[in-house]
């Protein structure tokens, strides 16, 4: 545990003294909830196709497939066209693209952005160091399976995939959305337990709350 | 590089000096690279040699600090790389200590950026630098409590099979088997 986020008692600069106690202060511990569909199965439609309308990629790239989505701002292959979009940070976006190997390390920051990001939330696995490991298979230090520790919605096989597959990738993940079946946040939800215990196999070095909210 | 070999000799008991060859001419006579060099030093001369090297010889600049395991030989070698910006000259001078008890002096005072070198030996070698800043907290691994991942005794392939599940369906071949079977189908 981090000395920053240990139960401790602070003097204020009115000499008030109070206790701070980070882990419960600052975070919601409170488990993730399963989300019930709309009233009316049309009106579920309608959502279903407003939100594969309007995805918010968060920009943030774990391993070598961030390199793609460069071209993908920009205008030769331009997402944009296609109302694919780049956010900064994971309260304005609900698609990770987890971009090729993932180390342990950065798994843990992983975890912490996809909690924070808001329901309904997507991921996408990119190449295929997040299907099997790909050429980090006997490394010490990088997962092999992505669906481990998140809920993936779609893989895009590679190594790396062109810019173009990642556009035919949010094609397929529009496709999934419109039929309903991009139930990732309810999956992670419903086997909340099962995703911790991953996890914290792994992440020898646990120092924040259950969930991340 | 071979007068301050020279010079250097007469003021510390030194290996043979190693020059880089050049890999174009490298058969040749008098090809040698002229501008690096190798040089062994024993662990308990190296501070004054570093310190020799930078006051008076002007090599002021450490390029790195890093570790080779030689498993089978039983011991780390260390090698200080220094250069001389003026000159342009490199030498790398290289210290071996023992594996068991891998303790070496700290030159952090020599160079202040020696200590993030330290820092990162420590962990990925285990190889310890007392006194040196920070020197057990983490650098790059988070709560690793394994063997240090960069000795050659630990085992990276047996560590990922016991610790991330394996996606069943993953088959590897033989390059060079898989290119026959591909080029010729009799069998070649």
């Amino acid at each position: 545990m981090k000395k920053e986020l240990e139960k401790r008692v602070i003097k204020g600069p009115d000499g008030f003294e109070f206790e701070v106690e980070p882990l419960k202060d600052y975070y919601c511990d409170a488990p993730p909830t399963v989300q019930t569909g709309a009233y009316n199965e049309i009106v579920e439609k309608i959502f279903n196709w407003a939100r594969s309308e309007s995805i918010w990629i968060l920009g943030f790239g774990t391993g070598c497939g961030a390199i793609e989505m460069r071209p993908l701002m920009t205008p030769r292959f331009d997402a944009y066209r296609f109302g694919v979009q780049w956010r900064a940070t994971p309260r304005q976006s609900n698609l990770f693209i987890i971009s090729g190997y993932l180390s342990v390390k950065t798994l843990k920051r992983v975890v912490r952005a996809y909690e924070q990001m808001p329901s309904p939330k997507y991921v996408i696995g990119l190449g295929s160091c997040t299907i099997n490991g790909g050429m980090y298979w006997d490394s010490y230090n990088t997962i092999k399976r992505l669906d481990e520790y998140l809920p993936v919605d779609l893989y895009i096989a590679g190594c790396m995939p062109r810019p173009e597959a990642l556009l035919q990738g949010f094609k397929d993940l529009k496709g999934i959305i419109r039929e309903g079946k991009a139930e990732g946040a309810n999956l992670y939800a419903e086997n909340f337990e099962w995703y911790k215990a991953n996890q914290k196999k792994v992440i020898l070095d646990w120092d924040m709350p259950e969930y991340n909210w | 590089m071979k007068a301050l070999f020279k010079r250097l000799q007469q003021c510390f008991p030194l290996s043979e000096i190693t020059e880089q060859l050049n890999p174009q001419k490298g058969s040749q006579k008098n090809s040698q690279n002229s501008d690096l060099a190798f040089i062994t030093v024993a662990s308990d001369q190296l501070r004054l040699v570093l310190t020799h090297l930078r006051d008076v010889e002007g090599f002021t600049h450490l390029v790195l600090l890093t570790a080779v395991d030689w498993l089978e030989e039983d011991q780390f070698q260390l090698t200080y790389l220094i250069c001389n910006r003026s000159k342009k000259w490199d030498i790398g001078l290289r210290v071996f200590i023992s594996r068991e008890a891998a303790t070496m002096e700290s030159t952090h005072d020599l160079w202040a950026g020696i200590a993030t070198y330290q820092r990162e030996l420590f962990e990925m070698f285990g190889i310890d630098f007392p006194g040196s800043p920070r020197i057990d907290e983490e650098f790059i691994l988070e709560g690793w409590k394994d063997l240090p991942p960069y000795r050659r005794d630990f085992d990276t392939l047996e560590y990922s099979q016991r610790t991330y599940k394996d996606r069943p369906g993953r088959e590897t071949k033989d390059p060079a088997e898989h290119m026959k079977q591909q080029l010729y189908k009799d069998g070649g």
